[in-house]
């Protein structure tokens, strides 16, 4: 690449050239944007007004705006600009109010919930939101015709009721002192009662002006938005960026303030760039290997630790995740979980360890490892290094590439040892009964334990804390002991900004992007 | 090569217009087009299968890993999956004919309303290139031909040549880190929409259409050159020269209507290729064209949408190969009159 020698009688033409083009009308009269040698203070106090324009990857030419649809974070970047979720997480981590003041167990066995909802907010259509409109909300994820990402969720629910204009009760078949956090779901958006959630109406902080699947959506400020200190800027455009370096480019040029998924190995050359800034949200996502437990030889406890002593971790993460992230412990409670068991050692890699445990699984063959890059990025990469480390143990591993068109419905949940990843979820409830508990629909390690689902069960309702949190560890123990999952790594979002954005905080559990509520969180420094 | 290709429009000559002697360019034209409807319907044939052939369908595609048994079968009762393959296609076919093409599985939009956009954005960015790409390979291809040998020749074959041989993302990344990230000149995205006006189409799209030009331009300028030094080396031209004719004559008049039917038919080649070959160009400047629209379909399984947009692409294409044709019989009349 050619030196850069700013030239200053080029930048009347390329300013021209970049206004014909339309693409940054509001902030370009500054004209900062276009300096990217010049650092600036960032400011502490929010700044209204401005244009915010995003760059993200994983928009689908099919995606729709109803919620029930949403699978990615292209969508529920969008979609938390139009709707929102009865109850949000907090930069704490901890469930904070949207559309409910309030919200609690009115049984002791936390199996009935009652929300009252804020007053006086408005829908996009001007119509007030009432307590029914989050019951039809919340029904369009049930019944035996829903087919929303959000169903599971919303499985234990029996009954929901507006028991009051402005109160919702929501009964359960078994308590769960967890439940409300399932309405921090990107799919629980709520729209009016009767509505059509392809219109995008809602009680979000931008309205709809123009959505082109695949391609881009325009929103503008809501000016009747319930919430005082957030929405900042005028208006916003989410540009569907699938190429991670087309992304790096926008976000250099000046094109976009805000682009996802930074390629960990781009960070360093990235971050070296004045004018940028990196938004991290740490440990938001686990990259793992589940192992069937139901299948041979994975159904040898013995041969699950051989394995799990003989992956590197610590080399993984310097290959792939060039030392951001954090290694694994086979758990799936992430280290920022306030349940998270802080005492149970990280494993090592051991080779002699991992040899001995082999010999007595009786050294078996047949260990193929099934990857394609959609299980986790990198993953047919680290497959291939896990393979170089357990050979130094003895135990062979036949490393299959399968196709990664068709990879999540002919591949995981069907051969017994695959490449997989989940965003991490708020609470250990929802990521314990996501894909551990008996009869989850996503048990990917075949994890089939009556104890284990009673522990569960229990923690659910038990409202005392320090029980509950005794019941945890004693869960998460078992699984770095005995389970199926083999976890190495924890892996950070990574987003990138102009340094013009400021209040940027990252949301725990909430996934990239301040928990996808972005847009209405940051603001647009002059 | 060139023989090669003008053998073959004879051959397709002969089968479209046997006996007929000096048959009228209006019914050529006209057996092309009813062959050309045939070929389409073949086609929508081979892409049915070929969708039924990809593992997974529509409901498991669609909600990926978030895929459970129940909401699957909800979906493909609502899609009405469980009806048997040859079924819906001539439901399919149907519509098709009467120009509508249904919704699309996934988003339930109306994929002719979906498709009509992306099309003219396709269309536009490929029609830019090739005027920009056409009459460049054809100038440098006839100034190769005649300087032969010359630095100049070498020189424009060199450029072109590299120009190819670079994959288009990289050649995409390089124009970007030079003209977008380096200097600030152009956007690095060409995100357009419809409330832009033209002017500002071309500029955001001059990067996309740049990288394009430089990945069609080697292979016109060397049909063009090699063409023309075919037709230069023969006895005719001899004696035009022999007889004193100058060179300017020689070649526009006499060397170059012979060497067309060649030509167009590489430069129909590219056209097309512009049109349906560009997937990598529009994702790296983010341009919303056909291509990216098709892909993200396919990975859904969202069958109509697949078949739209092959018939499409399976038409134009048909379409400038009979445009081709018909350029090379008007140039050439020797065609209208198979031996």
């Amino acid at each position: 690449m050619p030196d850069h020698t700013p030239s200053s009688f080029l930048q009347p033409t390329r300013r021209r050239l970049l206004q014909n083009a339309g693409l940054l009308s509001a902030t370009l009269s500054a004209g900062g944007l276009l300096l990217p040698g010049a650092a600036r203070a960032q400011q502490a106090a929010p700044v209204k007004g401005g244009h915010l324009v995003l760059g993200l990857d994983t928009a689908s030419s099919s995606d729709r705006l109803d919620p029930a649809f949403y699978t990615e974070a292209y969508m529920y970047t969008v979609g938390f600009q139009l709707f929102n979720t009865v109850l949000e997480l907090g930069p704490d981590g901890k469930l904070i109010g949207a559309l409910a003041e309030s919200w609690e167990a009115a049984t002791p066995d936390a199996s009935t919930w009652v929300f009252k909802l804020k007053k006086g907010i408005q829908f996009h259509n001007g119509k007030e939101l009432v307590a029914q409109d989050v019951v039809y909300s919340l029904n369009h994820h049930r019944g035996e015709k829903s087919n929303s990402g959000g169903k599971g969720q919303l499985l234990a629910v029996t009954d929901i009721k507006a028991t009051d204009a402005h109160e919702v009760t929501v009964t359960l078949s078994a308590g769960n002192a967890d439940f409300p956090a399932a309405l921090v779901d990107y799919h629980m958006g709520i729209g009016p009662d009767g509505g059509d959630f392809d219109k995008g109406v809602g009680t979000g902080a931008f309205v709809l002006e123009d959505f082109q699947p695949g391609v881009r959506a325009l929103t503008k400020r809501n000016p009747n938005y319930w919430a005082s200190d957030r929405a900042f800027v005028d208006s916003v455009e989410t540009i569907a960026m699938s190429d991670a370096t087309a992304r790096m480019a926008a976000l250099l040029s000046g094109q976009v303030h805000i682009i996802n998924r930074v390629e960990p190995r781009a960070l360093s050359r990235l971050s070296a760039r004045p004018g940028v800034q990196i938004l991290r949200s740490q440990e938001n996502t686990m990259f793992c290997f589940p192992m069937r437990v139901d299948a041979a030889p994975y159904d040898n406890v013995d041969l699950r630790l051989a394995l799990k002593y003989a992956i590197d971790r610590e080399e993984l993460q310097k290959s792939l995740l060039v030392g951001t992230g954090a290694i694994g412990n086979d758990n799936p409670i992430a280290s920022w979980n306030p349940y998270f068991a802080k005492d149970i050692p990280q494993r090592p890699y051991d080779a002699d360890k991992a040899a001995f445990h082999f010999k007595k699984a009786g050294s078996p063959g047949g260990i193929q490892l099934s990857v394609s890059d959609n299980g986790f990025p990198g993953s047919v990469d680290a497959a291939q290094l896990f393979q170089a480390s357990a050979a130094k143990s003895g135990i062979t591993i036949d490393v299959e590439r399968v196709p990664s068109d068709g990879y999540w419905d002919e591949v995981w949940l069907k051969k017994p040892f695959v490449a997989s990843n989940w965003s991490v979820r708020p609470t250990a409830d929802a990521m314990l009964s996501l894909i551990l508990q008996s009869d989850a629909p996503w048990n990917e390690t075949a994890w089939k334990d009556e104890a284990f689902d009673k522990l569960l069960a229990a923690a659910r309702v038990e409202l005392d804390e320090t029980k509950r949190k005794q019941i945890y560890h004693d869960l998460q123990v078992k699984l770095v002991d005995e389970g199926g999952e083999l976890i190495p790594l924890f892996v950070d979002n990574i987003a990138a900004a102009s340094d013009k954005i400021g209040g940027y905080v990252p949301v725990p559990g909430g996934g990239d992007l301040s928990g996808y509520r972005i847009t209405e969180r940051v603001w647009l420094n002059a | 090569m060139a023989d090669g290709i003008e053998a073959d429009i004879k051959v397709m000559s002969v089968l479209a217009a046997p006996k007929a002697r000096g048959l009228s360019l209006w019914a050529m034209l006209g057996r092309r087009l009813a062959l050309g409807l045939v070929l389409l319907w073949a086609v929508s044939l081979v892409i049915f299968a070929g969708t039924q052939i990809l593992p997974g369908d529509v409901a498991t595609a669609m909600l990926g890993q978030q895929a459970t048994p129940e909401a699957v079968a909800s979906i493909r009762q609502e899609l009405g999956l469980e009806q048997p393959a040859a079924v819906r296609y001539v439901k399919w076919l149907g519509g098709a004919v009467t120009g509508d093409f249904g919704r699309s599985y996934s988003n339930r939009q109306d994929i002719a309303k979906s498709i009509a956009p992306r099309l003219k954005n396709t269309l536009l960015l490929a029609a830019m290139a090739a005027v920009i790409a056409v009459p460049l390979s054809i100038g440098l291809g006839i100034l190769s031909a005649l300087h032969a040998g010359s630095w100049i020749d070498r020189t424009i074959g060199l450029v072109t040549l590299s120009a190819v041989s670079l994959p288009e993302f990289f050649a995409g990344y390089l124009l970007i880190a030079y003209f977008s990230v380096t200097h600030f000149w152009l956007p690095s995205s060409a995100t357009v929409s419809d409330s832009m006006s033209l002017g500002q189409r071309l500029v955001v799209t001059l990067l996309p259409c740049l990288t394009l030009v430089l990945a069609v331009v080697g292979h016109m300028m060397r049909m063009t050159r090699v063409a023309l030094l075919n037709v230069m080396a023969s006895p005719y031209i001899e004696t035009a020269l022999l007889k004193g004719l100058p060179w300017s004559r020689i070649v526009w008049k006499h060397a170059l209507p012979n060497a067309v039917s060649p030509i167009v038919n590489v430069v129909a080649l590219n056209l097309a290729y512009l049109v349906v070959g560009v997937v990598v160009v529009e994702v790296i400047f983010v341009y919303p064209g056909m291509g990216q629209y098709l892909v993200d379909h396919v990975a859904k399984r969202d069958v109509p949408v697949v078949q739209a947009a092959g018939l499409v692409f399976a038409a134009i294409y048909i379409l400038l190969n009979i445009v081709a044709d018909m350029i090379s019989v008007i140039a050439n009349p020797r065609l209208r009159h198979p031996r």
